[in-house]
């Protein structure tokens, strides 16, 4: 069956109700933006993984830091961070919305050049802010580390991405507006809202980089942590979500299994996130009740997460049998069901009393790992290998067994790393926590530090599976692109899908 | 919900209706949420008002929610720490009332001493001195009974609360080597005469004997002011013993000739006022029982 569609595009049954829509002239999408988006985002996960591995062995072996200022980890850390995030899942989420927004609107982007800027604009923050905290300069905010200079700049860049995105469902042909669209748009504007609010700052002189922000004491770690719980909810939730939304049906050929959970899912989702940001601040000088508040909502928040998932797996009913066939759906799933375990372990973490333990310690690094890597990076590697093939015209990726080695790579790698956080941290909370039985304290940190160094190892280790996937992912996107058998010439503007 | 499930194209896999639009191709079911979901969702939102009743929670205008339990985590620390201060209240007022011998005639408040010691230790002293006091270049190792200002209780007490050379401790410790090279106090043949002669005080048989016999008399007309004769160490001075294996700073010919020309100065903190002087007393004891207390 024909599963892309440019006038065309019911998969109801019924035929009346495609035939009632009215065929509508070709439109022409603008696919070069999204190729562009598709090329940084392979080459910002192969960097930005790197670094991370090399972070974790500096870790393990501190000696690795090689006594440079520039190669120390308090500077490669953010690279990291933003490479990831920001670079490949900011990549990613910015191409394909660009793509999904044209198809499920039939409408091409809105705004001509304006998406080209957004491409450029974007990709060279993402190099400046590398640099800058490779040279020293950080605000000192974690996942918000550029200076005032790169926060203006990358506002400017959203503001418009928001108005290419807008502009094209405005533009739109169909009468409603797809569930991706709704996460992809929620993620859009509540990130603008989080950067530019967090960032404000005073900068120090007219000509300098450095400058201190506009909050103090417990209100800006509160602001901070309002920005940096809402960045994983609706940077690494919601615009993934939208994600999901498209390319989970798209490839197993099954409409989506409940409009309905999408629609509750959505709002109580939007709603509930918003409020949980203080329980990255328990038992600190924030008062008690905002504490509480925070605690509370992030247990509501579980089931609004878990409706996501639900439907995303359920979408599978009928054709299980594709998991053990289509490695690409297996990525696509696997992302869910680890999405599913991070929004269950999310909650759990934030109730106080686990906080207690879990916090400053390891078991936050694992989980955020969890979600990272086996949600984040997973549903992101799906749609790549969906994507590619369609982008450039090719029938199918050039080696389907290396797409599954691929994910036993990346599967393995993620098990290593979280399950060594997950003792490492549980270790560490312990440790630290210990009294002997006349009242003091058992262990000195450093005796901490030191039996948390083969967990390290491990987590190293881990990573560098998961990295190799990745290569190996690049160089089967590359062969796909380079010799893939193209797929036939036809008026239809969009590539023929695989089969 | 029947009458209207059956407006719409039934899905035969899941039985339930098939919206009437479609994006992309993709369609969309109208099955209803999981009674489980739903359930869970209310147990979740159940739990969250039963803890807004309990516990602080709600802003207004001028406060917030207190709650019914009246919990505060700041009451909740103070009691942990009054009962864990209460706890070993019995040990701590013996060990402010006696001094250091006669806690350490006494074995149950010794133990309790030392346990004291070490967690104090970790926390504060590990950073330089090393966690199992074994010391680094350039931090004494205290393990030995090789000791710059003295190993007796009295003499280590000061020591940890004034520290050596500490900015903000007119009571610290001071001793000062001339930087004998750098300030040309000494040739470079002197020095290198020097520190044949120094090494040779610990039984290395040095490779240039006659430079070793030079550096005898730099030695009596420069160092044994404070180094003391033949490097037998001068404790009033703080001047380190010279004639033992043990360095400081390291103890080939070039760590040596290094610190005779332009020496370097370690610094300890005064601990007086950043612990009190009960935590004092039982780092001291603790650091006396390493092995060098005298």
């Amino acid at each position: 069956m024909t599963l892309t569609s440019t006038a065309d595009g019911a998969l109801s049954p019924d035929g009346t109700i495609a035939a009632a829509r009215a065929p509508d002239a070709a439109v022409v999408y603008k696919d070069d933006v999204v190729r562009m988006f598709m090329i940084a985002a392979i080459f910002w996960a192969i960097v930005g993984m790197l670094v991370g591995v090399v972070v974790a062995a500096q870790l393990t072996f501190p000696a690795l830091n090689l006594g440079l200022p520039w190669t120390t980890f308090g500077r490669l850390r953010p690279v990291h961070t933003s490479g990831v995030i920001f670079a490949f899942g900011g990549s990613m989420l910015i191409g394909t919305s660009f793509y999904i927004v044209q198809r499920t609107c039939r409408a091409r982007l809105f705004g001509g050049f304006a998406s080209e800027f957004v491409f450029w604009g974007y990709q060279f923050f993402i190099v400046m802010a590398a640099l800058s905290y490779v040279l020293g300069g950080s605000q000192s905010k974690e996942y918000a580390e550029p200076e005032w200079y790169l926060d203006i700049w990358l506002a400017i860049v959203w503001v418009t991405y928001l108005v290419v995105f807008a502009g094209t469902i405005i533009k739109r042909k169909e009468p409603h507006i797809y569930v991706s669209l709704w996460y992809y748009l929620a993620f859009i504007i509540t990130i603008a809202v989080l950067h530019i609010v967090n960032n404000l700052a005073v900068p120090v002189s007219f000509l300098g980089t450095k400058s201190y922000s506009l909050f103090s004491g417990v209100q800006d770690a509160m602001t901070q942590w309002w920005y940096g719980h809402n960045a994983v909810g609706f940077f690494l939730t919601a615009g993934f979500l939208g994600m999901m939304y498209y390319f989970v049906p798209k490839q197993v050929e099954r409409p989506v299994w409940s409009y309905r959970l999408s629609i509750i899912s959505f709002w109580s989702l939007i709603f509930v996130y918003i409020w949980a940001g203080p329980h990255h601040l328990h038992y600190t000088a924030l008062p008690d009740w905002v504490q509480m508040l925070g605690m509370t909502f992030s247990i509501i928040l579980w089931m609004p997460s878990w409706a996501s998932m639900v439907n995303g797996i359920m979408t599978v009913s009928g054709r299980w049998d594709k998991l053990r066939t289509d490695p690409i759906l297996r990525f696509l799933i696997v992302a869910v069901a680890f999405y599913g375990m991070s929004t269950f372990e999310g909650p759990l973490m934030s109730i106080r009393a686990v906080n207690g333990l879990s916090h400053y310690t390891d078991w936050t690094v694992g989980h955020v790992h969890s979600g990272a890597l086996g949600w984040n990076a997973f549903i992101s590697f799906g749609a790549l290998y969906f994507l590619i093939p369609r982008l450039w015209g090719r029938k199918k990726i050039y080696s389907e067994n290396l797409i599954r080695l691929h994910f036993w790579l990346g599967t393995i790698g993620i098990v290593l790393y979280i399950t060594s956080m997950w003792a490492s941290g549980i270790m560490q909370g312990l440790m630290w926590r210990a009294y002997d039985s006349l009242g003091f304290l058992q262990y000195s940190f450093v005796e901490t530090v030191a039996a948390m160094h083969p967990y390290y190892a491990i987590r190293t280790l881990g990573g560098l599976f998961f990295v190799s996937g990745v290569v190996i992912m690049a160089w089967n996107l590359w062969m796909t692109v380079k010799a893939g058998e193209p797929v036939e010439a036809k008026s239809v503007p969009a590539p023929q899908p695989a089969e | 919900m029947s009458s209207e499930k059956r407006k719409y194209e039934v899905d035969p896999v899941t039985g339930s209706a098939i919206h009437p639009y479609s994006w992309d191709g993709i369609g969309e079911l109208e099955t209803p949420p999981p009674r489980w979901w739903v359930l869970t969702y209310l147990v979740c939102f159940l739990f969250a008002v039963g803890w807004w009743v309990a516990y602080p929670a709600w802003p207004y205008i001028a406060g917030y929610t207190k709650g019914v339990l009246g919990f505060s985590t700041r009451a909740d620390v103070a009691e942990q720490i009054a009962a864990a201060k209460a706890a070993q209240a019995p040990y701590n007022n013996k060990l402010a009332q006696l001094d250091y011998a006669a806690i350490a005639a006494d074995p149950e408040l010794s133990t309790f001493a030392m346990a004291g010691g070490k967690a104090l230790f970790g926390e504060n002293c590990a950073q330089c001195h090393g966690s199992g006091a074994n010391g680094n270049v350039g931090y004494p190792n205290l393990l030995d009974d090789d000791w710059l200002w003295g190993g007796d209780y009295t003499t280590l007490e000061q020591t940890v609360m004034h520290g050596v050379r500490s900015t903000n401790d007119e009571a610290t410790r001071q001793s000062q080597m001339p930087a004998f090279g750098k300030d040309g106090i000494l040739t470079r043949e002197q020095v290198d005469d020097v520190v044949a002669y120094v090494l040779s005080l610990s039984g290395t048989a040095p490779a240039d004997p006659a430079a070793a016999e030079r550096g005898a008399q730099v030695f009596a007309d420069n160092c044994v002011a404070c180094h003391g004769d033949a490097g037998v160490g001068l404790r009033e001075m703080g001047g380190p013993k010279l004639n033992d294996a043990i360095w400081l700073y390291g103890g080939d010919p070039k760590a040596v000739a290094a610190q005779v020309f332009n020496p370097r100065h370690g610094v300890m903190p005064a601990w007086a006022g950043r612990l009190d002087p009960l935590a004092i007393k039982k780092l001291v004891f603790y650091v006396h029982s390493l092995g060098g207390g005298e």
